[in-house]
């Protein structure tokens, strides 16, 4: 059997949308994946931590309240610190197009906006484990 | 001389000669046609044959018991709904222009958007509040905050709509304190405090304390308000979370009769009397793009809800028994793809609200699916409403669709459904409890669920993002708040810890401390006394936090 | 070898890579676990089970936070069940001690019933002896008790807590189900939900009788609210005050004899499996045998007989 490819849905910041999180984590689940999900709430240093105790390959964030410019960097950057820049970070939500290239700069891999269909994300995932 | 046949003979009749030979030949689009929330619908409705006697009893007339037509006797002949547009972002002195800026534009009440932090309780300088500070709405700290918000908007003028829910009692004791600055007294206060708890724990997830300290703070501010401020709508049960989260329109109605009765019961157990609270309560629900649902939905709720108050809880008063609600179109609906768009879906669901009888409306601009929304999108979807209100001509008549069979028929399974799961909830021992046990969550994630499905797969078609997409530029001028404000409400916050009277805040805060530890001490008196002195509000829901614990969200998945 | 250092040294990294090594049924996995072996055996190992919905994750929050109290380092495995149609899974039971995720001593795990290879049992076990080496002194695993997957995992525990709530149903299934049995101390949750008192009393009259044949002294049956933290003081005396009496009394040691040798027994009947596996290829062959039973040219224990006796011969086993 090959490797069981896990990846941590977490929502960092206050708002509690968490439809699309909880969407993700279940279609993710169905097409085959190691899910954890951790809530709403969840402080990046949280996050950072459960992603190296479980030891996802993969951290999806979702967040709607416009805090992703804030957040979403703070994640990888808290990654690097902990010597596990290897975990791969996405995110979606309510991001304007504009913010876009700023995340990707600061490391997150791939950004899917409201709407985007789950075929997008798995390709993603599989394409990222290629590498 | 021919034969008498009933309609539904004649029905057979027409299915046989003359509908046959078009299906034969040219096939419906779809096998099965279903509503917006995936209700089955069929080609053709009927006459029912509803009895006069039946008539009366489940429609009635506008303003009569079970209010199915209306709640008032002229409905938009007398007056239009109140066109109410939620804002709030950034800082207090950026919203109250903008409050100003509606005002002006002929909105005839304020809405009140509060950011994050706010609605958990948090202030700005909390670390919790990172990146959140006047994002989605006003960042309010203290009553500075909230004096700054109101400069110069005269609060026996304007009803207020707030969308508070944990820390309701401190943000309304703030807007009591600033009236009475004003000169205001409480009894002239006129507008509404969303302090609906239960949706939090379904949907909307700004919940700071567990159910039954929650369910007190609401009791409490019941009691308090039908003395002291008599024209203020104390609760807005809400749907519109709920059928946000992906509920359906059964669900949505369900669901949020189903809290009602929750808080209802609840007041009555700690012995107020039903009609001293119950006409001041008030519902909102969503507008969708399904038109017809949407239109029987609400006329549905309003029998239901009727029939609760009158059979359930004995309520004697008519206005305990009439639904009032506030409706927003659904902001689920809009797609950040051709934004533009977002305009026409706006303008079907202003329909739909009118067509149902709300009291009030809010319309989202065409931007939200993508930031917060432009002054000049605000005001296009401002107008949305005012069309609708002076040029459609569907304000003339009340309640119009009333007689459609379809409509008729509709309302009628809707409530059905409705019914059905409201009992269901009771059996489990209330709202509370089926929430407990992650029912209400799991029977909403699975309709989301479904519906996302069915968008993937193609079976459902939304417009620009499964079929006519095109190639699009990045959309520009987008509204941002600018980050370096959480610096700028930290430094107000630290001024106002250094001007005020620290002694009195601490002998406040205690005082509230001792009070929330009792089981039945009303706590308003002293949340607002606390608030008058400049406590902060994380500072009073940081205390109580210490008495009531925080509830923790049960995942179901 | 680098992991093993990094997982005696306390490296989360190192501990939950790992872990993942243990999941995947990694080659290198074998030569990890008998390094570490010699430095296991210290930690103290709590199995917590009972129905879903009993909240076993807000009694393991409550827990750990009182072994945190006592200075003790904390590890849990969260066990949960993976979809049998996709194999993924959703892991949600750290949701509830999610406060505790920032606090360095305590490491918390979640782990999906299917795609280990060598057993979920063994799986958890290994897991074990890893969090053991790198010095976690109390272990919990917490899992839905159903399932003979879910017994064995429950024999990896110094102590089973079966958790019981009222109003369920299916608190008297869970009697007949002989889960009974794997309990050492029964915890009645949600007190405050009525009928609490009388499942404790349902629960002492069924162990009263299981305890009049064996003799032994009753197990202690609890009742704590873990929503409202009641009752959690006295249950984690209760199980301190076990595991002290099991330690004095032999029977801790007696139950680590029988872990072990269960272990071995399936350590060895997995690696004979596999080394027959590969010998006769069964991967290639099983078609033909099956073609010939079905021919009614040999029957299952006859073939199965021979192509054992050939294995034999042809190694000069004997």
């Amino acid at each position: 059997m090959a490797k069981a490819v896990r990846i941590l849905v977490a929502k960092p910041g206050l708002d509690g949308h968490d439809r699309g999180a909880k969407y993700i984590a279940r279609a993710l689940k169905d097409a085959g994946y190691e899910v954890i999900y951790t809530g709403i709430r969840q402080t990046p240093e949280s996050i950072v931590v459960t992603a190296i105790q479980e030891d996802v390959d993969f951290v999806g964030l979702s967040l709607l309240s416009g805090a992703h410019n804030e957040l979403f960097p703070k994640v990888v950057e808290l990654l690097r610190e902990k010597d596990a820049s290897d975990i791969i970070v996405f995110g979606g939500g309510v991001i304007p197009t504009e913010d876009i290239p700023f995340l990707k700069e600061k490391g997150i891999e791939a950004v899917f906006t409201q709407g985007t269909p789950i075929k997008e994300i798995t390709d993603f995932i599989e394409k990222r484990l290629e590498k | 001389m021919s034969e008498y046949k009933t309609i539904n003979e004649k029905k057979a009749d027409w299915e046989e000669s003359t509908l046959k030979k078009v299906l034969d030949r040219f096939p419906e689009q779809q096998e099965e046609f279903v509503t917006g929330s995936g209700h089955p619908v069929e080609r053709l409705y009927l006459p029912s044959g509803i009895s006069e006697e039946e008539y009366i009893e489940k429609i009635g007339f506008p303003g009569e018991y079970p209010y199915t037509r209306g709640v008032q006797p002229t409905m938009y002949r007398g007056r239009f709904w109140t066109m109410r547009q939620y804002a709030g972002f950034g800082t207090a002195e950026e919203s109250n222009q903008r409050y100003k800026y509606l005002l002006e534009q002929g909105q005839t009440g304020l809405s009140i958007a509060f950011d994050l932090p706010t609605q958990i309780g948090y202030d700005s300088d909390d670390s919790m509040s990172e990146g959140e500070v006047g994002k989605v709405g006003v960042a309010i700290d203290s009553l500075k905050d909230m004096e700054i918000l109101f400069e110069g908007i005269p609060l026996d003028k304007v009803s207020t709509s707030m969308t508070i829910n944990a820390p309701a009692a401190v943000l309304l004791a703030m807007y009591i304190a600033v009236a009475e600055k004003q000169g205001v007294t409480r009894d002239k206060l006129r507008g509404t405090i969303q302090n609906d708890i239960l949706k939090e724990y379904i949907a909307r997830g700004t919940y700071i304390f567990p159910p039954a300290p929650s369910m007190r703070l609401i009791n409490n501010i019941f009691e308090f308000c039908s003395k002291e401020v008599p024209k203020w709508n104390t609760i807005s049960i809400s749907g519109y979370h709920i059928r946000e989260a992906g509920s359906t329109a059964v669900q949505e109605i369900a669901f949020t009769i189903a809290d009602g009765i929750e808080y209802v019961r609840n007041a009555i157990g700690v012995g107020l009397d039903v009609d001293s609270f119950a006409g001041r309560l008030s519902f909102f629900f969503n507008a969708h793009n399904d038109l017809l649902e949407e239109v029987a939905k609400y006329r549905a709720a309003r029998r239901i809800w009727a029939r609760v108050m009158k059979e359930k809880f004995n309520a004697k008063k008519e206005k305990s028994m009439m639904m009032r609600f506030h409706t927003q179109t659904g902001g689920s609906t809009l797609t950040a793809q051709q934004p533009d768009n977002n305009i026409v879906r706006v303008t079907i669901q202003t329909l739909a609200a009118v067509l149902g009888g709300t009291q009030s409306l809010h319309t989202n601009s065409r931007d939200e699916a993508l930031a917060l929304p432009s002054q000049e999108s605000v005001m296009i979807a401002l107008r949305t409403q005012q069309i609708v209100a002076n040029e459609s001509g569907v304000t003339s008549t009340i309640d119009p669709l009333a007689g459609s069979y379809y409509i008729e028929a509709l309302t009628d399974r809707i409530a059905s459904e409705a019914w059905d799961y409201i009992e269901k909830i009771e059996t489990m021992g209330g709202m509370v409890k089926a929430i407990e046990k992650g029912y209400v969550q799991k029977e909403i994630q699975d309709s989301a669920y479904r519906y996302q499905r069915d968008v993937e797969d193609g079976n459902r078609i939304v417009v620009g993002v499964n079929k006519f997409t095109v190639e699009e530029e990045p959309p520009k001028g987008l509204l941002k708040v600018d980050p370096s404000l959480r610096t700028v409400q930290v430094e107000k916050l630290a001024r106002v810890k250094g001007e005020r009277d620290n002694v009195a805040v601490t002998a406040s805060l205690k005082a509230l401390k001792k009070g929330a530890e009792t089981e039945d001490e009303n706590l308003m008196p002293l949340i607002l006394d606390a608030v008058k002195k400049y406590a902060t509000l994380g500072e009073i829901s940081g205390i109580l936090r210490e008495v009531f614990g925080e509830f923790q969200e049960s995942i179901v998945l | 070898m680098d992991l093993v250092d990094k997982v005696q040294s306390g490296s989360i990294r190192g501990i939950a890579r790992t872990i993942s090594l243990i999941e995947n049924n990694s080659p290198q996995k074998e030569d990890i676990i008998d390094e570490l072996y010699p430095h296991t055996g210290n930690a103290m190992v709590w199995g917590i089970t009972g129905p879903p919905g009993a909240g076993k994750s807000t009694l393991v929050d409550c827990l750990v936070k009182r072994e945190r109290k006592q200075g003790r380092r904390v590890a849990v495995i969260a066990i949960d069940p993976s979809s049998p149609y996709s194999g993924g899974a959703i892991l949600g039971d750290r949701v509830r001690m999610q406060k505790h995720s920032t606090d360095e001593g305590v490491y918390i795990r979640s782990m999906a019933s299917r795609g280990h290879l060598g057993g979920l049992s063994v799986a958890t076990g290994d897991a074990v002896k890893i969090l053991d080496a790198a010095g976690y002194e109390t272990i919990i695993i917490e899992t839905i008790g159903v399932g003979q997957t879910e017994v064995e995992i429950i024999e990896l525990c110094d102590i089973v807590l079966l958790v019981l709530v009222p109003g369920m149903g299916d608190e008297i299934q869970a009697m007949k189900a002989g889960v009974m049995e794997v309990g050492d101390i029964f915890v009645i949750n949600k007190k405050d939900r009525d009928g609490a008192d009388r499942l404790k009393t349902e629960v002492e009259y069924v162990l009263g009788i299981k305890n009049a044949l064996t003799g032994e002294k009753p197990n202690p049956v609890l009742l704590a609210s873990s929503k409202l933290d009641e009752g959690i003081d006295e249950l984690v005396e209760a199980i301190h005050d076990y595991l002290k009496k099991a330690q004095a009394t032999g029977r801790f040691e007696e139950k680590r004899r029988v872990r072990i040798e269960k272990e071995v027994h399936k350590i060895f009947s997995s690696k004979v499996h596999e080394l027959l596996n590969i010998h006769l290829d069964i991967e290639n062959n099983l078609g033909e045998w099956i073609s010939s039973i079905l021919n009614g040219e040999t029957a299952p224990y006859k073939l199965i007989k021979s192509k054992l006796n050939r294995f034999v011969k042809e190694n000069e086993i004997i």
